[in-house]
């Protein structure tokens, strides 16, 4: 089959970048799109021209390393698929590809298709885990967590950080992303002393890194390549509200002046 | 050189807990002196960078991905093992290790292989703490599945991501250190080169991916977490950017590579659809429960499955093995595919490929409730294939999956090198010559958990290493070498990509050294592999230069290095004149079939050192069973 691609092109952050078209007669629909650019890029090669920049790692959509725009949607087509797992034959034969780098104020270009999404590492450095270390813990079967409790803990954990739900969102948000480590976390009895902290400074961490607030647009939801439901957002509103309303954080210790003469009641 | 394993005394069960009180000690406030480098943030980098950080150590953690969350531990789909006996079905520790040793074909050491049985008990109770959401009961407790080669279900699981769960309690373990300032990260930064200075591991040079900066990282200890060597083949379930070089430029300063030839095959994936394939993708070993794998009766016949009669069929593993029949182990149905299809008998257009049929199960049991146990696997496989496979057989093939095989350690995780420490995949340390599904997850996390902190904590308080800068010339000479190196693959100017020689190097490699070997094969290989080699420094086209983002340049260094390690999986290979695991030479087989060890000969560790223009060097460590006596392993 054709396919013919325009793909995004731009040496460095600082440079300009613009769509280059790219024709390839050896496209099969067996191909993935990933395997097709390698082709394209072989062909580069050859020709002693620099090929095109894309991260890429697993192929199998658990890394989370590749990612960028198919046709203005992020991850290509197919819903609850990584940019790796779409096959050519979910295109016409004849059909355009327009592959742009997912773009944000937090996710600075690197080059081509390769962003730098560092920022939500920083996120969970701010508080997304359980502070526990090694040698601490307990006999594993003593907590006790619901199955069904387990199974939505497990539903948010499968996030792979890939930041489609960020390039989707108008405001560039990082709502879905980092309400699922909160719901994660949150919804196990391991996770719940810290819930509050975790909530607030999490929360805080992401407006630091210039993403954009939630206005529920939904548009994650769909780009999600493990499909995280909205509900993670809720929860990390309801999280976040919670320990502003309780003061967490604000405790400061008690400290009293040496010297200080008693007061009497 | 006499390799010693450092095996402490006494018997099996109290090795540990003697050597764990032999180990010196740092205080508390000392340990903020002492720099250690942890290269990897899989499962293994990332567990020892965190809790190294959690003592107290000045910890700096370098890789190559741009976030540690998505080293290839993250794809491990099945489980990990623990000796729990939640199930109250006879497992012990002791039981795990028999298990471990005997599903090693007894190629791997008695007393590390305890150790690891003994201390996967924590590492359970440690990742519940952390929050990973393993699968539950409707009780509340934690569920458990079975695996191959145990008769106890002792294998803890997160859905078919128990990999990717596990990495993200210990990356989000390292973040934690990252953000007390414990633990420094260095992303996109890959390893080019061991720096080694008056005898001891001192540093890294390294290479910044995206401003193609040689930078140099100095430490007093180093440890090297950086995965298995698999993707040698080129073709391989391991993901696109796994590779040798770290390990192999360590080989290259001094530390001795062990059992190379120990490659794990396994016999459920996706097989190969074209040419321009650039990776395998795994189907979880779970499908043979339900699954039926055979081909038809004839060669080359060309219908499609449906209008092939049953009496037209022929269930080979059943046939062969009729008491574990589609159960049968990773390295014996994989030679069993490959027996079939060299007659002739391949299925799909590639004639690579036999079927894995659920028509019997879907019939007996009905298409819910496989849904309900593969559903995911099966969406996988039609979005790969464009196949239904509740409708038509899937098409399976064997891949390269794992090495067993890798840096020579010894019981304190330390190599050849004084003060190089390896881990996980990296080292050739638990799983002698075949590893046993979920024990992967298991032996990274015991290692960067509860192992290296103490092993490396104990050598710095030994060893004392003074006070050293790049200024050294050791940094200065490996920095240098690391130039020269990248300026000759730039300098080529050929007209080849450097993933075109290495699809041609997999294939060889594959062909000789993959699921069966022979001599006249691995030394076919001896001469090819230099002359490809030669081809490729001569031919190789790097276009771009060193100082920027440049990846043809990152993979043409690791090409470099797989030809210099292919050449040793197969003179490793060559001198294993036995069958063992994953090992299997063709010389050496029982009348039917099946793998022959020879205990008398070759019940050694083969660890090789390097030699600058000369052959390498075997050196031999004996291998004692006293607990787990060999015995030949039948699956009739």
């Amino acid at each position: 089959m054709r396919i013919a691609l325009e793909v995004w092109r731009q040496r460095g952050p600082g440079e300009p970048g613009r769509f280059v078209r790219y024709e390839s007669t050896q496209a099969s629909p067996d191909m993935s799109l990933l395997e097709l650019l390698d082709v394209v890029n072989e062909g580069l090669v050859q020709k002693g021209e620099e090929p095109i920049a894309f991260d890429s790692d697993c192929r199998e959509g658990i890394c989370g390393t590749c990612g960028f725009m198919v046709n203005g949607l992020a991850h290509g087509p197919l819903q609850g698929a990584a940019t790796c797992q779409v096959y050519l034959r979910s295109f016409r034969d004849g059909d355009t590809l327009f592959l742009e780098p997912f773009r944000a104020k937090a996710f600075p270009l690197i080059k081509d298709l390769v962003i730098n999404r560092s920022a939500l590492d920083r996120i969970i450095a701010a508080g997304g885990y359980v502070s526990v270390n090694t040698g601490n813990a307990p006999e594993a079967n003593t907590s006790t967590i619901r199955k069904d409790r387990a199974e939505e803990a497990m539903d948010a954990a499968a996030c792979i950080a890939c930041g489609a739900c960020v390039a989707a969102c108008p405001n560039a948000s990082a709502a879905l992303f980092t309400g699922a480590k909160i719901t994660h976390l949150g919804k196990l009895p391991e996770g719940e002393p810290e819930r509050a902290r975790r909530a607030l400074r999490m929360v805080q961490a992401a407006a630091a890194e210039a993403f954009g607030h939630c206005t529920f647009a939904g548009e994650c939801e769909t780009a999600c390549p493990k499909s995280i439901p909205l509900q993670v957002i809720t929860q990390m509103n309801h999280d976040y509200l919670a320990a502003r309303l309780s003061g967490e954080g604000r405790a400061q210790p008690r400290h009293i002046e040496p010297g200080t003469p008693k007061r009497r009641r | 050189m006499h390799l010693d394993g450092k095996i402490p005394g006494g018997p099996l069960p109290q090795k540990w807990e003697r050597r764990k009180f032999e180990y010196a000690l740092v205080s508390p406030a000392n340990r903020r002196k002492y720099r250690v480098l942890v290269v990897g943030s899989g499962l293994a980098g990332a567990s020892a960078a965190a809790t190294l950080g959690e003592l107290g150590y000045r910890v700096e953690c370098v890789f190559f991905h741009d976030s540690p969350r998505r080293a290839h531990s993250i794809a491990a789909q099945g489980g990990i093992n623990a000796a729990k006996n939640y199930q109250n079905d006879g497992d012990s520790v002791q039981r795990l290790f028999q298990d471990t040793v005997k599903g090693g074909d007894y190629r791997a050491r008695e007393g590390n292989v305890y150790r690891l049985a003994e201390v996967s008990l924590r590492i359970i109770d440690h990742c519940v703490a952390q929050g990973v959401p393993f699968a539950r009961e409707y009780g509340g407790k934690l569920a458990n599945r079975s695996f191959g080669g145990a008769q106890v279900s002792r294998t803890f699981y997160a859905r078919g991501q128990t990999g990717q769960q596990l990495l993200l309690g210990a990356y989000q373990a390292l973040l934690r250190q990252v953000h007390a300032g414990t633990v420094r990260i260095a992303p996109r930064t890959e390893m080019l080169d061991l720096v080694v200075a008056n005898g001891k591991a001192r540093g890294i040079v390294a290479r910044d991916l995206v401003t193609g900066e040689i930078r140099t990282f100095v430490a007093d200890a180093v440890v090297l977490a950086t995965g298995g060597y698999g993707n040698a083949y080129y073709l391989s379930t391991y993901a696109r950017n796994s590779n040798a070089t770290a390990i192999w430029r360590a080989h290259r300063r001094g530390a001795y590579l062990a059992n190379p030839c120990f490659t794990q095959i396994h016999p459920t994936c996706i097989p190969v659809s074209g040419e321009h394939q650039s990776k395998l993708t795994l189907m979880s070993e779970s499908l043979r429960n339900d699954g039926r794998i055979w081909v038809p009766l004839r060669a080359g016949d060309e219908r499609s499955p449906e209008q092939i009669p049953e009496a037209e069929r022929d269930y080979y593993l059943e046939r062969r093995y009729p008491s574990y029949g589609n159960l049968s182990p990773r390295d014996v149905a994989s030679r069993a595919a490959k027996a079939v299809c060299d007659e002739g008998r391949g299925v799909g257009p590639t004639r690579l490929g036999v079927y894995l049929d659920f028509a019997d199960a879907i019939r007996r049991l009905g298409a819910d409730v496989i849904a309900e146990r593969y559903g995911n696997l099966f969406a996988m496989y039609a979005e790969i294939t464009g196949e239904d496979p509740y409708r038509t057989p899937m098409r399976i093939y064997p891949a390269i999956h794992y090495t067993m095989g890798g840096l020579w350690v010894d019981y304190d995780l330390m190599s050849t090198i004084d003060g190089l420490f390896v881990l996980g995949e990296a080292n050739f340390s638990d799983h002698g010559a075949n590893r046993l599904g979920a024990s992967a997850l298991m032996q990274g996390l015991a290692d960067g958990y509860f192992i290296a902190p103490l092993a490396v904590g104990s050598y710095l308080a030994r060893a004392k290493p003074p006070a050293i800068d790049d200024a050294h010339p050791a940094f200065a000479e490996a920095r240098k070498d690391t130039l020269a190196r990248i300026e000759r693959l730039l300098a080529a100017r050929g007209k080849r990509s450097a993933s075109s020689f290495h699809r041609e190097l997999g294939k060889l490699l594959w062909d000789t050294c993959g699921m069966s070997r022979n001599r006249a094969g691995l030394e076919r290989a001896l001469t090819q592999i230099p002359e490809l080699r030669e081809r490729f420094y001569r031919d190789v086209l790097v276009p771009g230069q060193g100082e920027s983002l440049n990846r043809e340049l990152e993979t043409a260094g690791r090409v470099a290095d797989y030809f210099e390690l292919g050449e040793l999986i197969c003179r490793d290979a060559l001198q294993r004149e036995e069958s063992c695991g994953g090992h299997f030479r063709e010389e050496y087989q029982t009348p039917d079939g099946e793998a022959l060890r020879d205990d008398e000969h070759f019940a050694y560790v083969a660890a090789w050192e390097w030699r600058e223009g000369e052959s390498p060097v075997l050196h031999k460590e004996p291998l004692v069973f006293e607990a787990a006596p060999p015995m030949q392993r039948s699956y009739k």
